[in-house]
C-alpha cells in the first residue's frame, strides 16, 4: 500500500472553550478528489485551513506525504509552498495583473527567473482559459475568471495536493460552470484535491470520496454512490435531500 | 515698495522651507512607517510603547515639541538649527505619518496576507509585496494632507532663527513697517507651495491607482 497523501490524526481545533472540529481522522491517497460537505459551521473551511497551517491546530497530527507538519520546529512557509489554496472569496492581490498573481510565488518563493516564471505563469493561465485577460487587475475581471487565476495561482507552485475552499459559493450562478470545470479537468489530470462545497452535481460527478460533516465531526463518509444512494444516517440523507432541492436549480443553469 | 519687492526678498527663504520639508517629509514617513509596522506587528510590549508614542506626540503643539526636540537634537550632536529644526519637525511627523500608514494598513483585508502565506509567502515577504503596496496607495491621499501640514509646520523654524519664509517676512516687516504686504508676500508663496505639492501628490495618486471596472 502506498503512503497517502495526506493523513489527519484526531485533529481537534478549539477557539477558547468553542470546539469547531474535534477528532477528525482523515486519509487523502495520491490522485483523488475528497469532497467535503455539510452545513455551515461544522468546522470545513476551519479543517482545510489547519491542513495548510493558516490556522494551528490544538491536539492532533497532520502528516504529508509521510513527514508530520505539525511537528515543532517544521518551517510552515515550506509546507505551504506544498500546498495550494482556493479561497471562497478569490483573494487575489489586487495591485497585481491575473499574470503577476499568478508569478509572484514563482519568483519570491521559488526564486525562478522572471522570464522562466513569466513562460510558467502564461502556461497556467492558458490552462484555466484566461490568455486573453493576462494582463488585467482583479478589478476588471469577474468573480469566475478571478476564481480561475486564483486556481492558476495555486495550480503554479506545482502543489502535491489542492485545497478548494468554496470555490464557488461567491460567484453568480451563470459564473459557477467554468470554474467547476476547471477543476473537473484539474481532478482527471490526476491532481490530488479536498473540496469543500455545497456543487453536489460536481462532489457526484468529480468525487472518489465524499465526506460528511456536520458539528465538528465526520458523520459518514463514503463514495458518491454510498452517500447519495445508501447514506447510512438520517441525518446525512436530510442533508442531502435538502442541499440538492437548495442547490439542483442553481448548478443546472451554471452548467 | 510693491508686494514684488517683498516677493523677491522673502522668497529667498523658499530654500530653507523647501529643504526643511525634504528633510522632514521622508525622515517622517520612514520612521511612521517603521512604527506603524512595530504597532501592528511588533509584539505586545513594542505595540504598547507605539501607541504611548503616538498619543503623547500628537497631544503635544508642534511648536512645544519642536522646542524640546531641539534642545535634545542640538544638545547631543553638534548640528546647525536649520538641520537640528527639519529633523526635529520629521519626527513629530512621525506620529501622525504613523497613524496614517498604520490606518492604511488596516484597510489592506486580512485576507490578502493570508493568501500571500497561502503560496509560501514568508510575513516578511507578504508584507513588503502585498501589504504594503496596498496600504501605501491607500494612505496616499492622507500623506498627501500630512506633506501640506509639514510644508506649513516648517514655518515654525522661524522660532530657531533659521532665515525661512516667515522668518524673513518678520525681518522686512519690521525694517519697512509694512506687514500687511510682507504676511501677504509670505502666504502667497506658502500656498503656492502647498498648491503645487498636493497637485503633485495627486497627479502620483492617478497614476498609482488600480485598474478597476467602474
Amino acid at each position: 500500500m502506498t503512503e497517502p497523501i495526506l493523513k489527519i490524526r484526531n485533529l481537534t481545533k478549539k477557539y477558547a472553550d468553542k470546539v469547531i472540529f474535534q477528532h477528525i481522522d482523515l486519509e487523502v491517497k495520491s490522485g483523488d478528489t475528497i469532497v467535503i460537505i455539510g452545513p455551515s459551521g461544522t468546522g470545513k473551511s476551519t479543517l482545510l485551513r489547519c491542513i495548510n497551517l493558516l490556522t494551528r491546530p490544538n491536539e492532533g497530527q497532520i502528516f504529508l506525504c509521510g513527514e508530520e507538519i505539525t511537528a515543532k520546529g517544521v518551517n510552515e512557509d515550506h509546507v505551504r509552498q506544498r500546498i495550494g489554496m482556493v479561497f471562497q472569496n478569490f483573494l487575489l492581490f489586487n495591485h497585481l495583473t491575473a499574470l503577476e498573481n499568478v508569478k509572484l510565488g514563482l519568483t519570491k518563493v521559488r526564486h525562478m527567473k522572471a522570464e522562466e516564471a513569466e513562460q510558467k505563469a502564461i502556461g497556467h493561465l492558458k490552462r484555466v482559459g484566461l490568455s486573453e485577460h493576462m494582463d488585467k487587475y482583479p478589478g476588471q475581471l469577474s468573480g469566475g475568471q478571478q476564481q480561475r487565476v486564483g486556481i492558476a495561482r495555486a495550480l503554479a507552485m506545482d502543489p502535491e495536493i489542492m485545497l478548494f475552499d468554496e470555490p464557488t459559493s461567491a460567484l453568480d450562478p451563470e459564473l459557477i460552470g467554468e470554474v467547476l470545470e476547471v477543476m473537473r479537468d484539474l481532478s482527471k489530470s490526476g491532481m490530488t484535491m479536498v473540496v469543500v462545497t455545497h456543487e453536489m452535481g460536481f462532489a457526484r460527478e468529480v468525487a472518489d470520496s465524499i465526506i460528511f460533516m456536520e458539528r465538528g465531526s465526520i458523520v459518514e463518509e463514503g463514495s458518491p454512490e454510498e452517500l447519495f444512494e445508501h447514506a447510512h444516517f438520517p441525518r446525512t440523507r436530510e442533508f442531502l435531500g435538502k442541499i440538492s432541492e437548495l442547490y439542483g436549480k442553481k448548478e443546472k443553469k451554471g452548467e | 515698495m510693491d508686494l514684488s519687492n517683498f516677493l523677491s526678498y522673502i522668497a529667498s527663504g523658499t530654500l530653507y522651507t523647501l529643504g526643511a520639508s525634504l528633510i522632514a517629509l521622508p525622515a517622517g514617513l520612514i520612521l511612521g512607517l517603521l512604527f506603524a509596522l512595530l504597532y501592528l506587528y511588533g509584539g505586545k510590549v513594542l505595540s504598547n510603547l507605539m501607541a504611548v508614542y503616538s498619543t503623547v506626540m500628537r497631544g503635544i503643539p508642534p511648536i512645544v515639541l519642536l522646542f524640546v526636540l531641539y534642545f535634545v537634537v542640538s544638545g547631543s550632536v553638534n548640528l546647525s538649527p536649520f538641520l537640528a529644526g527639519s529633523i526635529s519637525l520629521g519626527i513629530i511627523s512621525s506620529a501622525y505619518q504613523m497613524e496614517i500608514i498604520r490606518g492604511a494598513i488596516l484597510c489592506v483585508s486580512g485576507g490578502q496576507l493570508m493568501a500571500a502565506r497561502a503560496i509560501g509567502l514568508s510575513q516578511r515577504q507578504a508584507v513588503r509585496e502585498i501589504l504594503l503596496p496596498q496600504a501605501l496607495r491607500i494612505a496616499l491621499p492622507s500623506w498627501s494632507n500630512e506633506a501640506a501640514i509639514v510644508i506649513k509646520d516648517s514655518s515654525l523654524i522661524y522660532a530657531l532663527g533659521v532665515p525661512e519664509i516667515l522668518r524673513r517676512a518678520q525681518l522686512i516687516s519690521a525694517s519697512t513697517q509694512q506687514p500687511f504686504l510682507a504676511y501677504s508676500a509670505a502666504a502667497i508663496i506658502y500656498f503656492a507651495l502647498v498648491f503645487i505639492t498636493t497637485r503633485l501628490l495627486g497627479r502620483l495618486e492617478q497614476k498609482l491607482a488600480i485598474p478597476a471596472n467602474p
